[in-house]
């Protein structure tokens, strides 16, 4: 038994109290044993589960276990928090399964005697319930819940392992195969959506819900009434036939289609409910032990926790980032353009920043198309019922349009999303200063232009900033914000300021073309479009990196795009870098062609743009493009690292993994090269350490 | 435009177990409005046959309104309760009497046509809130005279009562107190209190959360030789002891107020009907005797003699206040009438809420007590008043 040794790996852990008091049961119902779940820190430090907090609660259970005094034992959580989870800090330091298995079983062991005591249990999700937070209260006899719990969920198979705390057994045979594969499977799977209180009881997890205002009342009450038999609680029966089984099925599918396999942690959830309705308990808790224990030793859950960690912490925290109080405020912003990109920029800074947004284009009717989409786009907002009638006035009444430049005047940001060409951005930039105060930052949104050229010549080269957006700006989390080499600390401070109350998560960037996401991108597509080139179906081509689970396959990708845009970066970056991104003639053809891609609306190829890529004789096999590509990224990502683009390997996975939705078990990008070898196959060396997003053996 | 003043019932109450203020009280980590919101809820949960959107007005008192009982408690409780927005609510404050006050301020409101259903009650969280927090007394009270420096220390102000009543001794203030005690023991024992009780969440960062279901302050057992021994804090060789006065408590109360007929439209079923009320101002360095002269008052306009009046639920701020009471209209120190469950001296007197705690009490009487048409409720209230209501049992058979 290695539990002493799994604690020690867990010295940091922030322990979660399990606290029991006595609370008399209204009707005579008996007593009931309330355990408070309580880390003694506020919601902002939610309860968690490590090894130390689960020997509390066991120890509590002793307690309970031996009265006969007693007639039902309830759970609930500190304001706002039920409990989040098992706690994730210790987990990277794991070295040894048996471990894992322990781990793995002490959860088991604790969990379960709620469901095995001499008396009914009850747990009542007060607040925010995650993973191991859900699954203790799963293991009890009933459930209640607040209508104000804002997130419920069984995010593990997310991070890279399932919920093997009882929530694959007990979850499916609770609600059936099909709900809980949407709690198990579909959610996390889905940008690891969560359920709010209303919805987690529509699915059948908890048997009452309550308002949060006097939630624990009336939970206490309902306890009693089912208590004394006045409440039957009835819930609809599991079938464990074909609806089971089809569910199952269903579900495979679907996590194969996104992820080719790539993390194990969906197939190895799906194969635990799949089995579950055949399973006694021992056996369905000892299979989440053993998939637990392989998941834990897993370098895709490693890497999973790295790119948590990453989304949790970097982003918060953006490395390099000047000192925040060196910022001045941003009162007002105008937006060079009208195009939709500019309405989109004037709409997310009036939402998010509610301050005056002046947008400004030579051409009135392209003025009143653009002031109109994004004041469109509030009362779409309103229609949603997302913003009231007022506050939809008030966004709209901060969206204006100005033919000329003076509207600038008193605006303390201005950000151009003019046509991507220097010297159409350059007149720009020289205009707006005629107007503007010493002090404005002149931030653009160029995608591969370099921020540094756009600023010389300015009066004020030290207030440019590159503001890199990601499309669907209101959507995708990435700002990429570029130093020039003239930038200073306040117009940086102030970007990085900007694009907090953007709500983004922002990555210092050095004034190097196409950035991070899009260069990284370029350099996948370029090495896939050069054996296609060469003669390698696209279809060959397309399923070459399904074996990684990206979002999206490269064509597919560049259909998104536009293949304008990708040629155009790409011609940037042949410029500066012309050996490692050589312009393909093809991808001209199929931009001069005006299509939108290789693929027709139906998703099939369309035979034309197969006919432009035709003609290559020295077609790749499918582990050919793979290798080549991958071995490309590492190569590129080590240049970039060498030139200083960034900080650390940590903010290229960041940038890939919230500006390109990579995913978890790849680490963003370098753990992935990293333990597959190809870094060191590629470069000499890895990019991080062993142990920091993988095994350390 | 003529009127016609219409009848208004009150058709339930309720009110949080009420606890004893300070570190180790039920409540102390409990907020005070979080209290009365519980209240309401269950007011509302407890009549279901009434459309929350129909409540015209919620007024709660509270006699210290700052924080948890600030910003304009009424109005915030109501909102934080779910009430529709489109229901309003404010605060009142007549220190102790501020319940009764809710009650009689909202209550005439309904009869003057302006409100067909309130919500009506009271809070004070005497562990948050100490008594006389944050007070700035003119220095012209004492400069001129206008009142005796021992007129802001109730406990000093019940010492005084002793002195106009000198029949009334530290004997006679301690049997009065085991009695209340011994009277909520037994309406306790029979199930009369817990009725309107409201169980209400507690919590402590230390012993999580818990439930409350019952009082905190009664000393079931207490007997003369206990309250003797007791020490006198407001008057050396005084009579004022912490046995023979209320406790510093926590708690809050809510009562639900209508138009007799919107009542009978409504399907709600009153318990009694407000007959009157009536205020009256005394030296505020004997406050204790307030409810006299009230009661005097109420008692003539309605042409009523203390002997109409079959029951009588007299806060128990201190001993010595209700035996003056009981000596002016020349009632016996154990007479059955007055306050046959006991009283605050046992039960706690969280300020500002207790004026409903004697209306849900009377109202429970009533039903008891067909043969009963009149009840009254009365308080002695900080700064030298006190304030009567004058209440006509439903249940009433008529003089058969």
């Amino acid at each position: 038994m290695s539990d002493a040794a799994v604690g020690e790996l867990f010295a940091d852990e922030v322990v979660t109290h399990a606290v029991v008091r006595d609370v008399a049961l209204p009707n005579e119902a008996g007593t009931l044993a309330l355990i408070t779940l309580d880390n003694g820190h506020d919601h902002t430090k939610p309860n968690t589960f490590g090894p130390n907090s689960l020997a509390e609660l066991d120890a509590a259970l002793d307690t309970i276990a031996v009265r006969d005094d007693i007639a039902a034992v309830g759970v609930t959580g500190k304001p706002f928090i039920f409990a989040v989870g098992a706690d994730l800090n210790g987990v990277p330091l794991i070295q040894r399964r048996e471990d894992a298995v322990a781990i793995a079983r002490l959860g088991h062991d604790v969990f379960r005697r709620l469901g095995e005591l001499h008396v009914p249990s009850f747990a009542y999700y007060n607040g925010a319930a995650m993973g191991g937070g859900v699954e203790i209260g799963l293991h009890c006899s009933y459930r209640t819940i607040s209508s104000g719990v804002p997130a419920f969920a069984l995010p593990e198979t997310f991070l890279g392992l399932v919920p093997g705390w009882g929530g694959t057994y007990l979850l499916p045979n609770l609600i059936g195969a099909e709900k809980a594969l949407k709690v198990v499977i579909e959610n996390p799977l889905s940008q690891n959506r969560m359920l709010k209180g209303p919805q987690a009881y529509e699915l059948g997890i908890a048997d009452a819900i309550f308002e949060p205002a006097d939630f624990l009342e009336e939970s206490l009450a309902w306890t009693a009434r089912v208590l004394n038999g006045e409440i039957t609680v009835r819930r609809a029966e599991v079938d464990t036939g074909k609806a089971w089984d089809d569910a199952v099925a269903m579900a495979r599918w679907n996590v194969d289609g996104k992820l080719h396999g790539a993390a194990p942690s969906y197939p190895k959830a799906l194969d635990l409910v799949a089995a579950a309705k055949d399973r006694t308990r021992d056996e369905g808790f000892a299979a989440e032990d053993e998939a637990l224990a392989d998941l834990i030793m897993s370098d895709e859950l490693r890497a999973g926790l790295y790119a948590f960690d990453l989304t949790q912490k970097r982003a918060k925290k953006p490395a390099g980032a000047p000192d925040a109080s060196l910022a001045r405020p941003v009162t007002k912003v105008g937006v060079v353009g009208a195009g939709l990109m500019a309405s989109q920029l004037a709409l997310l800074f009036a939402r998010r920043m509610e301050v005056p947004v002046v947008l400004t284009d030579l051409d009135q009717e392209r003025l009143d198309k653009g002031v109109g989409y994004a004041r469109g786009e509030i009362d779409k907002l309103l229609a949603k019922g997302r913003v009231s009638p007022d506050k939809a006035n008030r966004l709209k009444s901060l969206i204006t349009g100005s033919l000329g430049k003076d509207a600038f005047a008193d605006a303390d940001f201005v950000i151009e999303a003019v046509f991507e060409e220097m010297s159409v951005k350059r007149k720009v930039f020289a205009e707006v200063e005629e107007h503007v105060s010493a002090e404005c930052v002149l931030a653009t949104n160029t995608s591969s232009l370099s921020v540094s050229e756009m600023a010389a010549g300015l009066e004020h080269p030290e207030r440019v900033v590159g503001f890199h957006f990601f499309n669907p700006v209101a959507v995708l989390p990435l700002l990429e914000i570029v130093r020039g080499e003239a930038t200073d600390d306040a117009a940086l401070a102030t970007a990085f300021a900007a694009g907090k109350a953007l709500k983004k998560s922002c990555v210092l960037v050095k004034d190097a073309p196409a950035f991070v996401v899009n260069r990284v991108l370029l350099r996948l597509l370029a090495e896939i479009v050069r054996a296609v080139d060469e003669g390698t179906p696209i279809e060959t081509a397309e399923r070459a990196a399904q074996p990684l689970g990206l979002p999206m396959p490269p064509f597919v990708l560049m259909g998104l795009v536009g293949p304008a845009i990708a040629l155009h970066v790409n011609e940037t970056l042949h410029a500066a870098f012309p050996d490692r991104f050589p312009l393909s003639d093809n991808l001209a053809k199929l931009v001069a062609s005006g299509k939108p891609g290789v693929y027709l609306p139906d998703f099939s190829l369309d035979p034309e743009a197969v006919e432009i890529f035709g003609g290559g004789d020295r077609p790749s096999t499918q582990e050919q493009v793979l290798d080549r590509a991958l071995a490309a990224l590492a190569d590129e990502i080590r240049i970039m690292l060498d030139e200083g683009v960034v900080a650390a390997p940590q903010d290229i996975d960041l940038c890939m993994i919230l500006g390109a939705g990579w995913p978890f078990h790849l680490g963003g990008i370098t753990p992935y090269l990293d333990r597959s070898g190809v870094s060191e196959k590629a470069t000499g060396r890895r990019f991080l350490a062993p142990g920091v997003a993988s095994l350390n053996g | 435009m003529p009127r016609t003043a219409r009848d208004v019932v009150f058709v339930d109450g309720v009110r949080t177990p009420f606890g004893k203020a300070g570190p180790k009280g039920l409540y102390a980590e409990t907020r005070a409005d979080d209290m009365v919101v519980r209240a309401i809820r269950e007011l509302l949960r407890r009549n279901p046959s009434l459309p929350p959107e129909r409540v015209d007005e919620v007024a709660v008192a509270a006699t210290t309104q700052t924080g948890d009982q600030g910003l304009t408690i009424g109005r915030s409780a109501a909102v934080l309760a779910g009430l529709p927005k489109s229901v309003p609510g404010y605060a009142i404050d007549r220190m102790c009497a501020g319940a009764m006050t809710a009650v009689t301020t909202t209550g005439a409101g309904i009869a003057f046509g302006s409100y067909d259903v309130v919500i009506a009650g009271g809070v004070e969280h005497m562990g948050r809130h100490p008594m006389g927090e944050g007070v700035d007394p003119n220095p012209r009270f004492l400069a001129e005279r206008l009142v005796d420096p021992s007129a802001l220390v109730m406990g000093s102000t019940a010492e005084n009562l002793h002195d106009r009543f000198p029949g009334i001794t530290r004997e006679r203030a301690d049997a009065y107190a085991v009695r209340s005690q011994r009277k909520v023991a037994a309406a306790y024992a029979a199930g009369k209190i817990q009725p309107d009780l409201v169980p209400t969440a507690i919590r402590s960062a230390e012993k999580g959360w818990g439930l409350a279901t019952e009082d905190e302050p009664p000393r079931p057992g207490t007997t003369p030789d206990d309250l003797a021994g007791l020490k006198t804090p407001f008057r050396v060789h005084g009579n004022v002891t912490a046995g023979n006065a209320a406790g510093l408590n926590d708690g809050a109360t809510a009562c639900l107020l209508a138009a007799e007929d919107v009542a009978r439209e409504l399907g709600l079923t009153p318990r009694m009907r407000l007959a009157d009320f009536a205020f009256a101002g005394v030296e505020p360095e004997v406050m204790g005797v307030g409810p006299v002269p009230a009661t005097e008052r109420l008692l003539a306009r309605n042409a009523l003699t203390m002997d109409d009046i079959g029951l009588i639920e007299i806060n128990e701020a201190f001993a010595v206040q209700v035996l003056a009471f009981l000596e002016h209209f020349k009632i016996a120190d154990d007479d059955a009438r007055v306050n046959p469950w006991g009283g605050a001296i046992a039960l706690g007197h969280p300020l500002a809420s207790s004026g409903v705690r004697l209306m849900n009490q009377l109202a429970r009487l009533f039903e008891e007590r067909p043969d009963v048409r009149f009840g009254l409720t009365t308080m002695c209230v900080g700064m030298g008043m006190g304030g009567t209501v004058l209440w006509e049992n439903v249940n009433w058979e008529g003089s058969k």
